[in-house]
């Protein structure tokens, strides 16, 4: 096996990835946890989450820039680093939907707390359900565990549309819950988003180690449902 | 202190080399400048006695036995030598011809010309004409297939210096070989060839012996290929033999003359080659 | 304008060696397609049976069909005549030493006897233009060497060299692996201007300059042809392991 350093420096920036990816799984977490109990100091351990992961988003960015200057990779390797470079954003992204959800929970504090017709635990659980599965198709190099990401996407999606139309209308019924509803309406946002990073991660995975780009699937395969005709 | 030891001896022995060649000039020098003038040039032998007269028919004899032995030697050295480094290369055909040019290249002067005087000089074949008889043509020819051997062996070593990638780029433009080796091949190798040819003619250039028996010698002005004709080597080898003191000191001018014409023709060779090895195979 | 090439099972030995085994593949006309491989996979020796070089060496023997266009190079015609319809550029630039810039160019005419002076002079002109030597040299065609020239240079004159003859095949064995990376980029950017007039086959070490200059790469190992594919395809996503492990430096 010739090459050895450069193997070694391509499994450090994996390393790396992981200890990134293991932040901001566990900024999710917290920041599901916080909202659960209602509990500050977990939002304040959330904060600390985001500056690690924003200082690891810059330091793998260096580290895949010096190696594509360097080292001239080619086929799996040149994909592989272009994914992690890709997957880097969305784990960054990842902690600051996070950091969001934490300060929402924050701002909750000052709120009555009141009952809403949206089940944000079940939502926050598929949501870093598909997070954890994406991650370890990277790890293990899985496409198939990844194609099974791509699926989950769909729940969520239909979660978040519904939880949109019973908080507007609760919006509508009930004004003074309007702050509570919108607060977790921009929770549900925030949770759709990680899902929707979470599936980024995992077409990554399947460029890295298929060669396929199987992004926008749905809009590259049909046009959406409501779509105006051209002009 | 080993570095001085190792370059006194080093001058030591280019002193030792260089030592015989002086003193050899300077001997001549000191005998025969006195007698050279323009008579030297211009007039043949006088007969014994009567002073005056010069080596002139020797010069011009020497020059026309050159350019015959030139005319036989260099052609058929370089086709040897072609043969050799390019069309036979590897075949137990070239390694005969190699084989025999060395052995020729060994063979005494003396056999050389014993060998043209029994296949030239002595047959009495009436329709052959230049046979029968003494003949500049028989010198030429002794003195000729005496150059061959170094002709066709430098040839053959010049050719096989010229780059590969010269030949191949010859032959990828779709040049046939016995194009590309007399337009490029051997014009790369000329300066070399050339060389070779100069050192061959510098050899016979002195040769007495193989005169002796086909050439003769001739006391008067000749340029006919059918009679004898006068050498400057011969010349001398008579003279200096002689018991009379006028063609005895004749004799130290002619060597003397015979010297620096052979220390021209080897400047001649520096100068060529020097020229030649920036132009040329690099 | 250039042609295709199609090799159908192509063997090619060098003595016992069994040098290349069973190539098979199609060259597209004006195109530039790039060989790549371990040393001694066998890459040089299938350019030059493109040109019937090969047989040269004394040792060298080739079986299989080499159509050039619509002719078998090894049974239409001789092998001179297909030289002059394939040219060759060698990794060591070769100039003829004894010749002038001008009568290096004109070199593969003169002596295969054309010697129209007018014509020549234009010849020359538009194969050095060709080339991008022009410019560099149009003063001194007839006073300086061809030996003279840098390194760059010299192989741009055999560049012209080749192409003064008109050929409708460039066969190039490394052309810049003896040149700094400034003449490189200069032989590069000549390979794609050339594409268009001439089919051009490109053997190099240096996978980044296939990458650059090849439509089309193929892959040799051990005297096989283990993928021919796009270029851009080979390199981010070859079919054969074999193929990625090589370019991606596994290899050994």
């Amino acid at each position: 096996m010739t090459r050895i350093r450069f193997q070694q420096s391509l499994e450090d920036l994996k390393e790396n990835l992981l200890v990134m990816a293991g932040l901001a799984e566990q900024a999710i977490q917290r920041a599901i946890e916080a909202y659960r109990t209602r509990d500050l100091s977990v939002c304040d351990l959330v904060s600390r989450n985001e500056i690690a992961i924003n200082r690891l988003e810059r330091d793998i960015d260096q580290a895949a820039l010096d190696l594509l200057a360097m080292e001239q990779p080619m086929a799996i390797d040149l994909r592989f680093i272009l994914s992690v470079i890709k997957i880097n954003a969305d784990l960054e992204r990842v902690g600051d939907a996070a950091k969001n959800i934490s300060d929402r929970v924050r701002s909750m504090e000052q709120m009555a707390a009141a009952e809403l017709p949206v089940d944000i635990p079940r939502m926050s659980t598929l949501a870093a359900d598909m997070v954890r599965r994406s991650l370890q198709a990277f790890i293990e190099a899985d496409a198939e565990i990844a194609r099974g990401v791509l699926t989950m996407d769909d729940a969520v999606d239909a979660m978040n549309r519904a939880a949109y139309k019973a908080l507007t209308k609760v919006m509508e019924e009930q004004c003074h819950l309007a702050p509570q509803a919108l607060n977790a309406l921009m929770i549900c946002r925030s949770l759709e988003r990680v899902a929707d990073h979470a599936t980024n991660i995992a077409e990554d995975v399947i460029f890295w180690v298929q060669g396929a780009d199987v992004r926008h699937h749905k809009s590259v395969a049909e046009p959406p449902k409501n779509a105006t005709p051209a002009a | 202190m080993t570095d001085q030891c190792v370059t006194g001896l080093a001058i030591l022995a280019t002193v030792l080399v260089i030592a015989p060649l002086a003193a050899i000039f300077i001997y001549l020098l000191y005998k025969g400048a006195s007698s050279l003038n323009v008579a030297f040039f211009t007039q043949i032998p006088k007969p014994p006695g009567e002073p005056g007269g010069g080596m002139a028919n020797a010069i011009l004899g020497s020059g026309i036995l050159l350019l015959l032995a030139s005319a036989i030697g260099v052609p058929m050295g370089i086709g040897g030598g072609v043969f050799l480094a390019e069309f036979g290369r590897g075949t137990k055909l070239a390694n005969g011809v190699r084989f025999t040019a060395d052995v020729l290249n060994g063979v005494p002067s003396i056999v050389m010309g014993i060998t043209a005087y029994a296949l030239i000089v002595q047959p009495k074949i009436p329709w052959l004409p230049f046979t029968g008889h003494f003949s500049a043509l028989s010198g030429g020819v002794a003195l000729g297939i005496m150059m061959i051997p170094t002709v066709c062996r430098t040839t053959e070593e010049m050719l096989l210096m010229v780059p590969h990638a010269v030949r191949e780029a010859a032959l990828g433009l779709g040049v046939p070989n016995w194009r590309s080796v007399l337009s490029i091949t051997l014009k790369t190798a000329s300066p070399g060839i050339i060389t070779g040819c100069m050192l061959a003619f510098a050899r016979v250039a002195g040769e007495t012996a193989p005169l002796l028996f086909t050439a003769l010698g001739n006391q008067f002005w000749s340029t006919s290929l059918n009679q004898p004709i006068e050498a400057l080597p011969l010349q001398i080898y008579v003279f200096a033999l002689s018991p009379y003191d006028d063609w005895r000191r004749l004799a130290w001018a002619g060597s003397l003359v015979l010297i620096v014409l052979i220390v021209l023709a080897v400047g001649l060779v520096r100068y060529v080659t020097s020229r030649g090895v920036l132009k040329g195979a690099s | 304008m250039g042609v295709g090439i199609e090799v159908t099972n192509l063997n090619a030995w060098y003595g016992t060696n069994h040098t290349l085994q069973d190539i098979n593949l199609h060259i597209p006309a004006n195109h530039a397609t790039a060989l790549i491989g371990p040393s001694g996979c066998g890459k040089s020796t299938f350019v030059r049976c493109l040109n019937r070089m090969h047989e040269t060496n004394p040792v060298g023997r080739v079986t299989g069909t080499v159509k050039i266009g619509d002719l078998d190079i090894y049974k239409d015609v001789k092998p001179v005549q297909i030289r002059r319809r394939v040219g060759m550029v060698f990794q060591r630039p070769n100039p003829f030493p004894t010749m002038s810039i001008y009568d290096n160019v004109a070199a593969g005419l003169k002596l295969n006897g054309y010697n129209n002076k007018r014509d020549l002079d234009e010849i020359v002109e538009k194969s050095l233009k060709n080339s991008a030597l022009w410019d560099e040299v149009k003063d001194d065609l007839r006073k300086k060497s061809g030996a003279s020239l840098s390194g760059g240079q010299q192989q741009r004159l055999c560049i012209a060299r080749a192409l003064a003859v008109d050929p409708e095949v460039l066969l190039m064995d490394e052309p810049a692996s003896a040149l700094d990376p400034v003449s490189t980029s200069k032989i590069e950017d000549l390979i794609f201007q050339l594409k268009s007039q001439y089919t051009i086959v490109i053997v190099t070490h240096n996978m980044q300059q296939a990458a650059r200059v090849a439509e089309k790469t193929g892959f040799f190992l051990n005297g096989r042809m283990v993928e021919f594919d796009a270029t851009h395809k080979i390199f981010t996503n070859p079919s054969d392991k074999r193929t990625e492990d090589y370019i991606t430096g596994r290899f050994g």
